[in-house]
């Protein structure tokens, strides 16, 4: 795979790319509860499914990138994403559609309401009751599919699991996600050079 | 030094210490907003439950809205709208550009040296941590808070069946047309469900 081709075979054939971009992740924000994680199936669909700007195999790895990172979860995906199609001006397309729609709706609870009414606000509480479990739902989809494009299979099941097995177990230093990044960098390089020195011989 | 650019070196310090986005980041937050006195406990208490409540990353939902009524708290002569825009652009954008800026340069430097074996074989060990990851994250969300906030068995009930409905419209391609639903629909459809089960 050559890199520059790949990069090119990825942009987006659309007159305004930049501009599609912003309104696809403006989508994405408006519509993600729960933080970043809660983003991945909408970009997913949006990304990869419906507009092909990148592989699914591809978004992992800038999943990976976004998450070794520190910052907002959602706004490192972005420009991630945003960068990998357009470059420089793709990724302040793409940060800025995530950012604003919380910006603009805060602003206005901020200037017009107090926290305390939308608190207490009986529709708005009912409505999240039932978005809260679906957001869930919505987490443990990309799970599959990205376990699948990721080819993991009963030799390397174990990695995923014990993962997510140690981290939500709240073990503190051992349930730092940062760790099993390292970690997974670090055997990826080893199996590198393992894999390399049994191609020499 | 002026409350301004206490905002800006407090989110610089939170966009760059901030690990694993979200709640995770949120002590850090509660130190830095609450410590000096910008806000109360309980007003941070009320803002957590607002992000809950609204779409997008709490880390910019927090950012706005303490940007938007600090300078106010801490002087008066700020507490006009005009300020308290300029307040919460500037901690807005300071808690983004310190991570983007990461990101940018590393998605660039591994682009460079994408034909590596080396980054070939990192991301082939990050691949599978990924998967855990975001299935963790689905793990610790299966929780009180979000399937049975007032201990009710009935409402765990419901909220399990909507959780796994929700599953079910995300991952299986509909009968009608051999399409997976929008995500989006999908939210709209269980807002609509918890609205007509516990609104009315």
């Amino acid at each position: 795979m050559d890199s520059t081709e790949n990069i090119s075979a990825v942009r987006p054939p659309e007159k305004h790319p930049c501009l599609r971009l912003f309104l696809s992740f403006l989508k994405i924000g408006a519509f993600t509860f729960g933080g970043g994680w809660a983003m991945i199936s909408i970009i997913e669909r949006e990304i990869v499914d419906k507009h092909h700007w990148i592989e699914r195999e591809d978004f992992l790895d800038l999943l990976a990138i976004a998450q070794s990172l520190p910052g907002i979860l959602a706004v490192n995906i972005a420009t991630s994403v945003g960068d990998r199609i357009r470059g420089f001006k793709g990724c302040v397309s793409a940060a800025l559609g995530t950012i604003i729609p919380s910006f603009v709706i805060i602003l206005l609870i901020a200037i017009f309401l107090t926290p305390d009414t939308i608190k207490h606000n009986h529709v708005i509480s009912s409505i999240f009751m039932g978005i809260r479990p679906a957001v869930v739902a919505l987490i443990v989809a990309p799970v599959i599919t990205s376990a699948r494009s990721a080819k993991i299979g009963w030799k390397t099941c174990w990695i995923p699991v014990g993962v997510a097995t140690l981290i939500s177990l709240k073990l503190g230093f051992l349930s730092n996600p940062v760790l099993y990044i390292v970690l997974g960098a670090v055997g990826g390089y080893l199996h590198f050079l393992y894999s390399r020195r049994k191609l020499c011989k | 030094m002026n409350i301004f650019w206490q905002l800006i070196r407090a989110y610089i310090k939170i966009g760059l210490f901030g690990f694993g986005g979200g709640y995770a980041m949120l002590s850090l937050v509660e130190n830095e907003v609450v410590g000096p006195g910008w806000i109360s406990e309980q007003m941070f208490t009320d803002i957590v439950a607002v992000s809950q409540m609204t779409p997008g990353p709490i880390g910019i939902n927090s950012a706005t809205y303490i940007g938007f009524v600090a300078p106010g708290s801490v002087d008066p002569a700020y507490a006009t709208i005009w300020w308290g825009l300029l307040g919460s652009c500037l901690a807005t954008l300071a808690v983004v550009l310190p991570s983007f800026f990461l990101v940018l340069y590393s998605s660039h430097f591994i682009r460079r040296h994408h034909e590596s074996g080396v980054i070939k074989g990192i991301f082939s060990g990050l691949r599978p941590v990924v998967v855990g990851l975001i299935a963790s994250a689905a793990i610790l969300l299966m929780n009180a808070p979000n399937f049975n906030p007032n201990g009710i068995t009935w409402q765990l009930v419901t909220n399990i069946i909507i959780c796994v409905a929700a599953f079910c419209l995300v991952y299986f391609p509909m009968p009608w047309n051999h399409k997976k639903l929008h995500p989006i629909i999908v939210i709209v459809i269980a807002g609509l469900a918890g609205y007509l089960i516990y609104g009315l």
